[in-house]
């Protein structure tokens, strides 16, 4: 056990933040402290971009790909300073945990020579095409079907779709989509499903966005209708979707935690500053609820560092089961206590037709946490039957 | 950076568990509950003889292993994980850290060689008849200066106080307030003017006892460095034993999600087992997702301790509220589970929801310590954690 770094994990801190500072300070000072997912769209973009220039975007990958195989302790230190430096949340973050992660465990060497450096460079965005409208929780229940057809005029082989996807983050500036559907034929459950990459700028992909009920649109439909994809653009074998998308899911639990808690700790900064200058900082029951959340997020830092210190050492800690639920919970009780916090002013909106401050938006964007991802039914579920070893839960006909 | 136990530190926990398996069961934990002291006598001979569990954190110029609280906590989680019922916290978890961080070279030398060697057991008389953490309501009283003291008044909730042959008792000189004026007497039990009387408590596995000091004379080499200056000590002793009970009760914790998720697997009603009905399904879930949690926190708190980082009191802090606030809800939950056989005598889930309880109050229930976290919102600062 051992929580402290070298002189030469020191010095690499000193180096990240450096860059960090003379970026964030220099050329890129109008989007330091942006909060938002998309806001400064081409903003972001070039940052995105800058992070890749100077190998500062996905250091824990091989130098071959635009990384820096970047030691665990390393990786630890670069997400700390890149949120101590106010830098914008990762526009990149599909394809940066998602997709390149995916192709890199399960992709062949053209694959992963094709598709890691421009998401390292920053030049190419990524979607999830998982959800569907009849395969939420029951992710297997996906219609979206592929057939591989025979190339024409010139072309080679193409996988050619068709389906709808829902709640596709980032689908609106995609360049790709990840994407999980059907190529067996009147294959059902987990089987005959196949991950396949398809480009999102062409006739066959419709992407329609979706009002969510904090009144901004960050989500999206994704028709797909004789959409085309090269036939070499499949993961894994036809059929061997599950255990790529599986694959997927587990790495949503990496390094970005530790970026993730960085913006949920600006959230408790900004309601015990809201409880100081209101006064509600006095009132017991605040203060312990303020401690709770105190807690709650220190926890998800050790959680993180035992994570990352088990993958380090190969192994998969039982808190890698329980993180998702832990701080989608903590979050959600955060959302009310700020409201709490607030009082009835926090109920009146910023501006119209129906845009919040931060605080308002933490009790209304947190409602998602405990849903996306795996809704906290079902990871009660997987805690039980994988992590506990109960009984499956019986399947209807 | 490596959170994660190192190969030497698991060996030590398999050897603690393989240990406390073969030695500590049920059986043999209730027949100490009826012993005198209320604790396994061979046990802990054998816990400090063979094993050399009571010198482990103490350093080797004492004649201890000269390892850390991270290897101290590991033997709290196992014991927690049998409830054993040993002086094993009331001395090498409380005391030994309180002479450690109080006493003058020649304290540590002489009482620290004894409790490495399994020659001692001392129990801390720091609360008051409230039971209120140390320094909020010490009631005993230390007269006199220069070479002369006496003490006088009540020290309560003493862990293993029936057990001990030395106490270290929490006194405050006449007319001092807060943190001034605190000392710590080292004193034989069976010295005249002492009276040791045991409570029954809800807690059958941590025995207590009231102790009554009737002009009990001193000398000053009795005190625990300068009088009237222990406060500081005392506060980082008092954490190291909290984070030694937040790994207490993550063993506990840890070891009723397990009978709970076992019996859910046996237990058949409606022609299934029950763990594979939803309901109890997802509360072994929010059992397991607690203990995880609790394990971090307990976990990061002893590394704090073995690092002297600036974190301790927060951490500890942390650790002990978090750890104890689930040891309570997983035992609470491992009753429900049980069902009818879960509020018998005879089975052994009710001493865990009693230690549970039990530890949550002592060194500072989870609502105090969150209360002192709070504290440190009023500047703001506190609220950046070190990321």
């Amino acid at each position: 056990m051992k929580l402290g770094f070298t002189p030469a994990e020191e010095r690499f801190r000193n180096e990240a933040a450096g860059w960090l500072e003379g970026q964030l300070s220099g050329s890129f000072a109008d989007i330091r402290g942006v909060a938002s997912m998309s806001g400064l769209l081409e903003r972001r973009r070039e940052w995105e971009q800058a992070l890749g220039a100077a190998r500062w975007s996905c250091i824990g990958w091989p130098e071959e790909y635009g990384g820096r195989s970047a030691t665990l302790a390393e990786q630890v230190i670069f997400a700390e300073e890149y949120a101590r430096s106010g830098a914008p949340p990762r526009l990149g973050h599909m394809g940066i945990e998602l997709a390149g992660p995916t192709i890199l465990t399960f992709g062949t060497a053209a694959q992963r020579a094709r598709f890691l450096p421009p998401i390292a460079r920053g030049e190419e965005f990524w979607c999830q095409g998982y959800s569907e409208p009849n395969a939420g929780s029951d992710l297997a229940n996906v219609r979206t079907r592929a057939v591989l057809q025979a190339g024409h005029d010139g072309a080679g082989a193409e996988w050619v779709l068709n389906g709808q996807k829902i709640w596709t983050s980032f689908a609106q500036f995609a360049d790709w989509a990840f994407v999980l559907c059907r190529t067996e034929a009147g294959s059902q459950g987990h089987r005959g499903l196949s991950y396949l990459l398809v480009p999102m700028h062409q006739s066959g992909v419709t992407v329609r966005p979706i009002r969510q009920l904090t009144g901004a649109a960050e989500f999206n439909e994704t028709f797909f209708s004789d959409a085309r994809t090269a036939a070499a653009n499949i993961v894994a074998a036809p059929g061997e979707g599950w255990k790529v998308a599986m694959g997927t899911l587990s790495f949503e639990r990496g390094v970005s935690t530790l970026a993730q808690q960085a913006s949920f700790r600006n959230e408790l900064q900004a309601i015990i500053a809201a409880a100081a200058a209101n006064g509600q900082l006095a009132d017991p029951d605040i203060r312990q609820r303020l401690a709770h959340a105190y807690i709650g997020l220190k926890l998800m830092r050790y959680s993180a560092l035992r994570m990352l210190s088990a993958a380090a050492a190969g192994r998969l800690a039982n808190e890698a089961y329980t993180y998702k639920i832990f701080w989608a919970s903590w979050r959600k009780k955060l959302g009310v206590l700020a409201l709490d916090v607030l009082g009835p002013r926090g109920e009146i909106a910023a501006a119209a037709p129906y845009q919040w401050e931060l605080l308002p938006r933490v009790f209304l964007s947190s409602r998602a946490d405990t849903i996306y991802g795996g809704t906290n039914q079902i990871q009660r579920n997987i805690i039980a039957e994988r992590a506990l070893g109960l009984p499956r839960e019986p399947r209807g006909s | 950076m490596q959170f994660a136990h190192s190969e030497e530190q698991q060996l030590i926990r398999a050897s603690a568990r393989a240990f406390l398996t073969a030695n500590a069961g049920s059986e043999r934990r209730r027949a100490a509950l009826e012993a005198p002291g209320g604790y396994d006598a061979g046990l802990w001979r054998r816990m400090c003889g063979e094993l050399g569990w009571a010198g482990l954190a103490i350093p080797t110029e004492f004649g201890g292993a000269g390892l850390g609280w991270v290897e101290l906590c590991i033997l709290a989680e196992e014991q927690g994980r049998r409830l054993v019922a040993s002086p094993f916290f009331a001395t090498v978890a409380l005391a030994a850290p309180l002479i450690e961080a109080a006493g003058s070279a020649a304290q540590r030398r002489s009482l620290l060689t004894r409790i490495a060697a399994g020659e001692l057991r001392v129990a801390c008389a720091l609360s008051g008849s409230d039971g209120r953490p140390p320094c909020e309501g010490v009631s005993v009283e230390l007269a006199g200066a220069g070479y002369d003291f006496t003490l006088n008044g009540v020290g309560d909730f003493v862990i293993h106080g029936d057990a001990a042959e030395l106490l270290l008792v929490l006194a405050r000189s006449p007319g001092t307030s807060g943190e001034h004026g605190v000392s710590i007497a080292v004193v034989a039990s069976d010295s005249p003017g002492v009276t040791i009387e045991p409570h029954v408590m809800l807690d059958l596995t941590r025995p207590m006892a009231r102790v009554r000091f009737a002009q009990v004379p001193l000398e000053r080499a009795q005190l625990l460095g300068a009088p009237g200056t222990a406060a500081g000590a005392l506060q980082r002793a008092l954490d190291l034993a909290r984070i030694a009970l937040a790994a207490e009760a993550l063993g506990g914790a840890e070891y009723v999600l397990e009978i709970s998720t076992e019996y859910a697997r046996q237990r058949i009603q409606f022609g299934r087992p029950i763990g594979s009905f939803q309901a109890i399904k997802h509360r072994l879930a929010d059992m397991m997702i607690e203990v995880e949690a609790a394990r971090s926190a307990a976990w990061y708190a002893a590394c704090v301790a073995d690092e002297k980082s600036a974190e301790l009191a927060e951490a500890a802090a942390i650790a002990k509220s978090y750890c104890c606030d689930a040891f309570f809800n997983c035992a609470a939950s491992a009753i429900q589970i049980h069902g009818g056989v879960g509020f018998t005598w005879e089975h052994e889930v009710h001493l865990y929801f009693k230690r549970a309880r039990a530890t949550a109050t002592l060194l500072g229930t989870p609502a105090w310590l969150r209360e002192r976290l709070a504290r440190s919102f009023a500047g703001g600062a506190a609220a950046t954690p070190a990321f």
